[in-house]
């Protein structure tokens, strides 16, 4: 048996989305902007795809929403266009976020502070949140921007979005999220909350690579990232990705229709996995309330196994996951994330992402309760921190040099 | 960046296969007791290097035959990533046999030479090089203990890249010899920052004593350090072209107070120099005149070649000097 549980990192495509997305290569592949049969002929599918869109966040006929290519190039697009808009060619200089944002927000940011920007990282909790009240008191009258993810990707943590939504109404500053990790695993309802942008990607909802989306709520102006020709309202030009777009809409449709049921089912497998881990074995800890967490996520530190360490077990038995640690990573950074939350800083080497989908079986739970603990196992019983003879007097480690 | 890196390769393919091996079965993971070491007469030794709140943690066990300080088993323990359990399975095993003074020349590119599948291909991805430096440590540690001396006694040069073993004296050579000015070349040079990447500047994966960017920029300063002793050594033996910009000013004003501004002042005049520019083929003096020289119809003419000619009697052929 082989089991995929990093389903934060990407999703399997639905093979109901890559049927309606076929007919869109090579049967109907008109330029949507062209005036005769073959382009219009596209226009029912885009059409539904954008009703898919608007109803799966139950988003206002007034709000746009722009696909994109992808969550970055929409989390680009925020950032960098705020700048131009209201810092550049305004008299703001402010940016808020989180410290524990993607890369495409971080970067950025990092970017935009090179470019003259003063931008505010928000320390998270021991939940790995940020707490709506810390927000308030660093929004200043030059801010420009506050950006916040709806859910984390590593701890699946949910962030308090409709307090952060009415502090930034309140103090007239204009609120983006990164909705990749929320949007089709929990109900994302665009009426209930005061959210000026959000950031949405295909594939992380059973659809494919390439494609995401930017919400823009009552079609606030923003100055487009790419230029060209008038597609989209001229908000984002680029020839229409057909295929690409029915596919994220039927996504997008699949993933939120009955998602109470949905969630319950997964979150079923999950608790059940998390439980069995938890009682099964000694010295692990799991991150976040998991009544705040999306419902396929744990993120779990085994105290004495290196994190690399046991994603190599587990993908010897055919096991898919995920870790933040530094060994696993190409610069020997350990996760932002897992530092940020600062429980411990064995966390940022230990821990172990499981991300689960709505494809994932009871078998699949079974399978891996028993391989995970046969790998904590195995690793344990090489492991220096389980090892009894101790020392010769002299003979302790000095303190750890390395850089957190 | 190129089209072989537009793909960043797998971690994992890049180990060599006797890294994946020790890996799934290490064959000296362990421990010796002193229960064990008692019956055989022999001594216990048992190190620790790093700990699991810094990633990686090793734990070395020796039994040592006090008659000939030799090793006769060596176990390990390690809180750490395949290619730190790989590299302490195969230190422990390049040390049994050994006495304790050989062992102690055991470093990590020696673990990780004996990790490779054949000897031109690298067994672990360079930022993996690191993980073989605690091998190395541990069993200078285990040395110190068993031979009763301070660990730090074997090292007789400082390293500054433990990845690559190289040590400072080395850098500050290559960098002098070589005229480097950048990192990159120094890594290119000497290999050293090319793997973990630690000892390139603070920050990095581990903290350092020492790091390239300070090296290269105190050998730097020492170099030009050196260029103006020269320049101010040439000075002092009359080279005026080899002086450094204010060794020149000085020089001038002097020839001009020795030589020059008397006359100057006898006819209700005088001057100042403004500045100084060095080109290839001229030494370009700009001066300013002041007092009755101001609008004199001689200080175009005879004045000036009078100034430029005992300048250059004095000091140096290629001047020029421009009134402004």
């Amino acid at each position: 048996m082989q089991v995929y549980l990093d389903n934060n990192a990407t999703t399997m495509v639905d093979p109901a989305v890559t049927e309606a997305m076929i007919p869109f290569f090579s049967e109907i592949y008109g330029n949507p902007n062209s005036l005769h049969r073959f382009g219009t002929a596209s226009h029912p599918a885009i059409t539904k795809a954008i009703n898919q869109m608007y109803k799966a966040i139950n988003a206002s006929d007034k709000d746009d929403i722009i696909f994109t290519s992808c969550a970055t190039e929409s989390n680009n697009w925020v950032l960098k266009s705020v700048w131009v808009d209201k810092i550049l060619n305004g008299d703001k200089n402010h940016i808020v976020t989180t410290e524990i944002e993607h890369p495409s927000v971080l970067s950025t940011c990092k970017f935009l502070e090179e470019q003259g920007v003063k931008v505010t990282y928000l320390p998270v909790n021991d939940q790995g949140i940020v707490e709506a009240h810390t927000l308030r008191s660093f929004i200043t009258e030059k801010t420009a921007l506050v950006s916040v993810m709806w859910a984390n990707n590593e701890t699946g943590m949910i962030f308090p979005i409709k307090e952060i939504g009415e502090i930034c109404k309140e103090k007239g500053v204009l609120f983006h999220s990164d909705g990749v990790q929320a949007v089709g695993k929990i109900p994302v309802n665009m009426q209930e909350v005061h959210v000026d942008f959000l950031s949405m990607s295909a594939h992380k909802f059973h659809g494919p690579k390439g494609i995401g989306a930017l919400y823009i709520r009552n079609s606030e102006e923003l100055t487009p990232l790419l230029h060209g020709g008038e597609h989209m309202g001229g908000r984002r030009s680029g020839t229409l990705n057909v295929p690409y777009i029915v596919g994220m809409g039927k996504a997008i449709e699949l993933a939120t229709e009955n998602i109470a049921e949905k969630m319950a089912s997964i979150r079923a497998k999950r608790d059940r996995l998390e439980d069995a881990l938890l009682s099964q074995l000694s010295d692990v800890m799991v991150v976040g309330n998991r009544d705040n967490r999306t419902p396929n996520t744990i993120l779990i530190s085994i105290r004495g196994v290196e994190g690399e360490g046991m994603l190599w077990d587990l993908n010897n038995a055919l096991i898919g996951a995920s870790t933040g640690s530094a060994c696993a990573s190409e610069d020997l950074e350990a996760n932002t994330v897992m530092l940020a939350i600062g429980a411990d800083n064995e966390l940022a080497h230990t821990g172990i992402r499981l991300s689960l989908s709505r494809f994932t079986t009871d078998e699949e739970i079974d399978y891996v309760i028993e391989r995970f603990s046969t790998a904590v196992k195995r690793l344990r019983a090489i492991s220096s921190s389980y090892a009894i003879v101790q020392p010769t007097p002299g003979g302790e480690a000095a303190e750890c040099g390395i850089h957190h | 960046m190129a089209k072989n890196d537009l793909l960043g390769g797998s971690l994992w393919d890049q180990y060599s296969n006797k890294v994946t091996t020790l890996m799934n079965n290490p064959n000296n993971q362990g421990e010796i007791t002193q229960e064990e070491c008692d019956a055989a007469g022999h001594k216990l030794i048992v190190a620790d290097f790093g700990a699991e709140s810094c990633g990686d943690a090793v734990r070395l066990y020796w039994e040592v035959d006090p008659a000939t300080d030799t090793i006769v088993h060596s176990k390990f323990k390690s809180f750490g990533c395949g290619t730190a359990i790989a590299s302490s399975d195969m230190m422990a095993e390049l040390c049994i046999g050994k006495t304790v003074q050989e062992a102690v020349k055991i470093t990590n590119i020696d673990v990780e030479k004996s990790l490779r599948d054949d000897p031109e291909t690298p067994a672990v991805p360079p930022q993996k090089m690191h993980c073989s430096v605690m091998a190395y440590d541990v069993i200078k540690k285990a040395a110190g203990l068993y031979l009763g001396v301070d660990e730090s006694s074997f090292e007789d040069e400082i390293i500054v890249c433990e990845c690559a073993r190289v040590s400072l004296g080395t850098l500050r050579e290559v960098i002098k010899l070589n005229d480097l000015k950048t990192i990159e070349q120094v890594t290119d040079y000497t290999k050293a920052g090319g793997f973990c990447k630690s000892c390139i500047k603070p920050g990095g994966h581990e903290a350092r004593e020492y790091y390239l960017v300070d090296i290269l920029a105190d050998v730097r300063r020492e170099m030009d350090e050196e260029k103006m002793r020269t320049a101010a050594d040439a000075g002092s033996h009359g080279d005026f072209e080899a002086m450094t910009l204010v060794q020149k000013i000085k020089a001038i004003d002097s020839v001009v107070d020795e030589s020059i501004r008397q006359f100057l002042i006898m006819d209700g005049g005088n001057m100042e120099v403004i500045d100084i520019k060095d080109s290839p083929d001229y030494i370009d003096v700009y001066i300013r005149y002041l007092g009755a020289c101001n609008g004199c119809a001689s200080s175009s003419t005879g004045t000036l070649y009078a100034i430029e000619a005992t300048l250059k009697e004095k000091l140096s052929q290629k001047i020029r000097v421009l009134p402004i």
